[in-house]
């Protein structure tokens, strides 16, 4: 038995297992962080489907309201035109940009009905008209919410994209930065204006 | 822009930092009145094993008491929203029966990104809502008709965003583990007091010192008088802890309502409607009250600066909200 040697094997085996410790934590870190971007990269998705989930909810609701409205207030035809015409382009609109431009035109045109209606007092004590209303306010509101959690989604996946030290594992596995929802500059100023009510 | 202004994610992270700290002070307080409770039960039961400290036994009392604890609690997190539902004598809505109510829950659903919990409606004046499941899958909402009928769509969907918020954060599953540690620490007193009047302690002692000498004396004296102390003191204070964790996670489901409905003025508007009714809720007590949007038990209202307050004053609740940049 040699006293010195085996002090230093030891040294040398508990060095060893230490590394490995170390380099396991590292390891089972990364995988964290790496199926963590995952998760919320596929959060942020389906948050973008439920978008067009909304979306189409309002087609079918849009031809019942018309008829309702024209029952009433049949002078408004050229506002009732407008909404029937902007609800058929977004029902057949292709591709992301057009389909966004039609929408953003639809939700203007039902604006303006609905700032016309407020003249016609048997109308807005109409029942099924009240009904409608309500639909289609929740519809308007419902994709709303659902762009507003798709951003929010976004933020949080970009955030832990860009975020030391996780973005070491976004990069080198390939994790882009998402895009947020945004209204182009044309629909912005759209969207701020408030609609046209003439009498 | 003055350093006071704040968003709601400030808010949000600031509740959260606080609760975490409460609650960690809270499990340290119960660890060391669990184990100095649980010594002194175990020195007036069985006074011949004082002559060591012996944590075995004083490990069984304390996870009998546990035990007890989590099972009553546990049965409450299970049963508990079919058992308050039905003392509420609440019943399940769909659609139809109310649009506006349902399309509200089910925007604020969709701006949480979970599912559409239950709604449910209670046949009562005086206004008031809550909240109750252990996670947003099994959530269910219940609102009086009397709430109901006061609030306009937007304030209806800040006090549903309140209560769905108190499901997104876990605090049904919070309220459970204060519940549990609190239900501990009371039953450990109780046991003390048991242990103590059945204790032939002071005959016993005069035994064990003529045998050993005395050795642990003075160590087990202070133990048995912290213990009684903490017996009197410690129920109470595991309450005021309690409640100071409850008014946290209010201010928590404001910020978190905010952070769904991006609109403060709607739940700041509902609140001070509620605040301004006298109406008194009939199916609310003591154990339920931290569940509703405001503090259903009219009494404290008015103390509700109080330490025993299970919601901060509703004063408060609205400057905080109308504070807020969105």
């Amino acid at each position: 038995m040699q006293p010195g040697k085996d002090g230093a094997v030891d040294a040398g085996v508990i060095g060893l297992i230490v590394i490995v410790a170390i380099i396991a934590i590292g390891v089972f870190w990364a995988i964290g962080v790496y199926n963590g971007l995952v998760g919320l990269r596929v959060q942020s998705q389906n948050a973008w489907s439920q978008i067009d989930v909304q979306l189409k909810r309002r087609y079918d609701l849009i031809p019942n309201l018309v008829e309702t409205v024209k029952g009433y207030a049949a002078h408004e035809r050229e506002t009732l035109e407008r909404v029937i015409q902007a609800r058929n382009m977004a029902v057949s609109a292709h591709g992301v940009a057009e389909q966004a431009q039609a929408e953003n035109m639809l939700s203007g045109a039902l604006k303006s009905l609905f700032a016309v209606t407020e003249a016609y007092p048997d109308l807005k004590a109409n029942e099924n008209f009240l009904g409608l209303q309500e639909e289609l306010t929740a519809t308007e509101n419902r994709i709303g919410f659902a762009r507003q959690h798709y951003n929010d989604v976004v933020a949080q996946y970009n955030s832990t994209q860009q975020q030391f030290p996780s973005n070491l594992i976004a990069s080198k596995f390939g994790f882009a930065a998402a895009e947020f929802f945004e209204l182009d500059e044309a629909e912005q100023a759209a969207a701020r204006t408030a609609p046209a009510v003439r009498f | 822009m003055s350093a006071s202004q704040k968003t709601f994610h400030d808010l949000i992270a600031e509740n959260k930092r606080n609760s975490v700290v409460l609650v960690a002070a809270f499990c340290l307080f119960t660890v060391i009145v669990m184990l100095v409770l649980g010594l002194a039960i175990i020195g007036f039961a069985d006074p011949g094993a004082l002559s060591h400290i012996n944590f075995v036994e004083a490990g069984i009392i304390v996870l009998i008491a546990v035990g007890i604890a989590l099972a009553s609690a546990l049965f409450g997190y299970y049963a508990g929203d079919k058992v308050i539902l039905g003392v509420s004598q609440a019943h399940q809505i769909r659609h139809d029966d109310d649009p506006e109510l349902f399309n509200v829950v089910e925007e604020m659903a969709i701006a949480a990104g979970t599912p559409t919990p239950r709604v449910y409606v209670i046949d009562d004046t005086a206004p008031n809502a809550f909240a109750t499941g252990r996670d947003p899958e099994h959530a269910s909402i219940a609102i009086t008709t009397g709430l109901r009928g006061k609030l306009t769509r937007e304030e209806l969907q800040g006090v549903i965003a309140h209560e769905m918020s108190h499901v997104r954060n876990y605090d049904i599953r919070l309220m459970l583990l204060m519940a549990v540690l609190v239900g501990t620490i009371a039953m450990l007193s109780d046991f003390l007091w048991q242990a103590m009047r059945w204790s032939s302690f002071g005959g016993s002692r005069r035994r064990d010192r003529d045998r050993e000498g005395g050795g642990l004396g003075p160590l087990v004296i202070v133990i048995m008088v912290l213990a009684v102390i903490l017996a009197i003191v410690a129920p109470v204070l595991a309450q005021i802890i309690q409640l100071a964790v409850s008014r946290q996670r209010e201010y928590l489901a404001d910020a978190s309502a905010v952070e769904l409905t991006r609109y403060p003025q709607g739940l700041a508007s509902a609140l001070r409607k509620i605040d301004a009714d006298s109406d008194v809720l009939e199916v609310a007590n003591r154990g339920t009250a931290h569940l509703y949007i405001a503090n259903p038990i009219k009494k404290f209202e008015k103390r509700a600066g109080s330490v025993f307050a299970s919601h901060p004053p509703i004063e408060d609740r609205v400057a905080r909200l109308e504070s807020l940049l969105v």
